[in-house]
C-alpha cells in the first residue's frame, strides 16, 4: 500500500516528474519536472493562464493529473492506492479566495478538521487553534465569523486553519490577490514568519518582492512549461529568457507594458485553467 | 378642452375612488347583513367552537404539518443527494420519483395510501402514519429539488477547502455544504411548510374519528351541525393564524440572505 510509506523519511517536500494536465482539449500542464526541497521556499511565478495554479493543484490533487508521478512527503500521491485523504492532512493549502466556512467561528473554522478528521477532542482542538490564531495576531477574532473579517483577516485566519493540521508543508494559491492592496503587507507578514520557522512552502504570487526577499528558490512559468528558475536574484533579478523578462517588465511596472500584449495578470482573468 | 397631464391623472384618479365608493354603497344597500352576519359570523356559534377547535383542530393541522414535513425533509435530503450521485441509476430512480410526486395530485397521493394501501396489503395504517406518509412523499418531491439547488449554490471552494483539509467527500458534505445548503433553502423550505399546511387539510379525506379531527375537518363537521359557514371562516382564520407568521418569516429570511451576500 501507498499509504504505508507514510513515516518513511524522505528528502523532498515535493517531487514532481512528467507531468501533464489537460481540459478536454485544453492542455495546461506540458511535462512539468520539478522538485521542492524540505524547508524551502519556492515562489511559483508567470502569466494569466501559464498553469502554475494546476500545477500546485496538482499537488494536492484537487486537480487529476492527465499523466505524471507527484509524490508530496514521501507519499506517491498520483499512485492509484493513495489514500489522498491521509496525504491532504500534512499538505496545508491557502486559496486566492480564501474559502473560509462561512457557517463556523473563526476558531470553529480551525477546530472543525482537527475534530474530525485528526479526531482530536474539543479542548485539544481549540488549544492548537488559539496558538494559531495568535500565531497569525487575531486571537481577538475568534468568535468572529467570516463575514466579519476583512479580507486580509479571512486569509489570516484561513492560514491558520492549514497549520491548525499540523502540516509538513504549505501550498499557497496567490494568496494575495483577492485582498486590497493595504491588506496584502499582513498576510505576506505571516507567510514570512512561518518561512523563517522553517515551513516548507509552495507559493504562486505576483507579489515579487515576497518572491524577491522570502524565497529560496523561484520558478517561472509560461504555456505550460517551466521556463527557468533559480535563485531569485537569478531569475527575478537577471532573467535569461526573453519571456521572462517580458513578463517581468510588465508585472513590475505595469505602466511600461505598452507593447501590444494585454497585461493580464491579475486576479480577475486567473481561472483560464479550470 | 386642454387638461395639463397632471390634471387628467387627478381626474383618472378621481374617478376611481368614485367607482369604488359607488360600489361599496351600493353593495352596502342591497345586502342583507343580517342573513349575511348569521350565515358567515354568528358570534354565538363561533363561540361555541372554542375551545375544540384549537385544542383538537388546530393542534391536529400542526402535527400532520410538522409529520409530513419531518418526513419529507428527511427523504427530500436523501432524493436530492441521490439527484446528485455520480453513480447514474441513483440519479434516474431520483428523477423518476421527483417526476411523477411532483406531476400527481396530492388528493392521488392520500387515496392510494389511505384507502389503498390497506385494501391491497391489508395492514391498517395508522392514521397519523398514513398523513405523514403521502404529504411527506409528495412534499419531498418538492424539497428534493430546493435542497439539491441549495446544494449546488454552495461555491465549489467550500468543497475544496474541506478536502484539501483531509476531508472526505461525505465528511465535506455532512459538515461544510449541507449545512450551508440549508441555509441557502431555508426561505423556499418554509414556503414548503405553508403549502404543506395547506395540503393537510386533504386528511378530511380518510374518515377520522373526532380526536383526529384537524381545522378543514372540523370545519365541515361544524358546518353540518350548525347550518352555519362561521365554522368554516374561523377554520381558514386560524390557517390563516399559522400560514400569515410563516410567509412573513420568510420575507425575513429572503432578506437577510439577501444582505449576506
Amino acid at each position: 500500500m501507498a499509504t504505508d510509506k507514510v513515516s518513511a523519511p524522505y528528502s523532498r517536500a515535493i517531487e514532481v516528474s512528467g507531468l501533464h494536465k489537460s481540459f478536454g482539449a485544453l492542455e495546461v500542464l506540458k511535462g512539468i519536472d520539478f522538485s521542492v526541497g524540505r524547508g524551502e521556499v519556492v515562489c511559483v511565478i508567470g502569466p494569466s493562464g501559464s498553469g502554475k495554479s494546476t500545477l500546485l493543484r496538482c499537488v494536492n490533487l484537487l486537480e487529476e493529473p492527465t499523466a505524471g508521478k507527484v509524490t508530496v512527503a514521501g507519499t506517491e500521491v498520483t499512485h492509484p492506492d493513495v489514500d489522498i485523504d491521509r496525504v491532504r492532512r500534512r499538505i496545508g493549502m491557502v486559496f486566492q479566495s480564501f474559502n473560509l466556512f462561512p457557517h463556523l467561528t473563526a476558531l470553529e473554522n480551525l477546530t472543525i478538521a482537527q475534530r474530525r478528521v485528526l479526531r482530536r477532542d474539543k479542548t485539544g482542538a481549540d488549544k492548537v487553534a488559539r496558538a494559531n490564531l495568535a500565531r497569525v495576531g487575531l486571537s481577538d477574532k475568534e468568535d468572529s465569523y467570516p463575514a466579519q473579517l476583512s479580507g486580509g483577516q479571512q486569509q489570516r485566519v484561513a492560514i491558520a486553519r492549514a497549520l491548525s493540521m499540523e502540516p509538513e508543508l504549505m501550498l499557497f494559491d496567490e494568496p494575495t490577490s483577492a485582498l486590497d492592496p493595504e491588506l496584502v503587507g499582513d498576510v505576506l507578514a505571516v507567510m514570512r514568519s512561518l518561512a523563517d520557522e522553517g515551513m516548507t512552502m509552495l507559493v504562486v504570487t505576483h507579489e515579487m518582492s515576497f518572491a524577491r526577499e522570502v524565497a529560496d528558490r523561484v520558478v517561472f512559468m509560461d504555456g505550460g512549461v517551466i521556463v527557468e528558475e533559480g535563485s531569485p536574484e537569478r531569475v527575478v533579478g537577471d532573467p535569461q529568457h526573453e519571456r521572462t523578462r517580458t513578463f517581468l517588465a510588465r508585472v513590475l511596472d505595469p505602466a511600461a507594458a505598452e507593447v501590444g500584449e494585454v497585461p493580464d495578470t491579475g486576479p480577475s482573468g486567473k481561472r483560464v485553467d479550470r | 378642452m386642454s387638461l395639463s397631464k397632471r390634471q387628467r391623472t387627478r381626474v383618472i384618479r378621481g374617478s376611481q375612488y368614485a367607482l369604488l365608493a359607488a360600489i361599496v354603497a351600493v353593495v352596502a344597500l342591497v345586502a342583507d347583513w343580517g342573513q349575511l352576519r348569521r350565515a358567515f359570523f354568528d358570534v354565538g356559534i363561533a363561540r361555541e367552537l372554542f375551545p375544540g377547535i384549537l385544542a383538537t383542530a388546530l393542534v391536529n393541522t400542526v402535527l400532520y404539518t410538522l409529520l409530513g414535513f419531518g418526513f419529507g425533509l428527511v427523504l427530500g435530503l436523501i432524493l436530492a443527494l441521490m439527484r446528485l450521485s455520480s453513480v447514474p441509476p441513483y440519479r434516474w430512480i431520483a428523477v423518476t420519483y421527483i417526476e411523477f410526486f411532483r406531476g400527481v395530485p396530492a388528493l392521488l397521493v392520500f387515496i392510494a395510501l389511505g384507502f389503498g394501501v390497506p385494501l391491497a396489503f391489508e395492514v391498517a395504517l395508522d392514521q397519523y402514519v398514513t398523513v405523514m406518509l403521502s404529504l411527506g412523499l409528495v412534499g419531498a418531491a418538492y424539497m428534493a429539488e430546493t435542497i439539491r439547488a441549495g446544494i449546488l449554490a454552495v461555491p465549489k471552494g467550500q468543497t475544496e477547502a474541506a478536502r484539501s483539509l483531509g476531508m472526505s467527500h461525505g465528511r465535506a458534505m455532512v459538515s461544510i455544504v449541507i449545512p450551508q445548503a440549508f441555509r441557502i433553502v431555508l426561505p423556499p423550505l418554509t414556503n414548503e411548510l405553508i403549502l404543506l399546511t395547506k395540503d393537510s387539510s386533504l386528511v378530511y379525506l380518510l374518515g377520522l374519528s373526532l380526536g383526529q379531527y384537524e381545522l378543514a375537518n372540523f370545519g365541515r363537521d361544524a358546518l353540518n351541525e350548525y347550518k352555519s359557514l362561521t365554522p368554516i371562516l374561523v377554520a381558514g382564520l386560524l390557517y390563516l393564524v399559522i400560514t400569515l407568521p410563516l410567509g412573513h418569516l420568510v420575507r425575513r429570511l429572503e432578506a437577510r440572505t439577501a444582505k449576506a451576500r
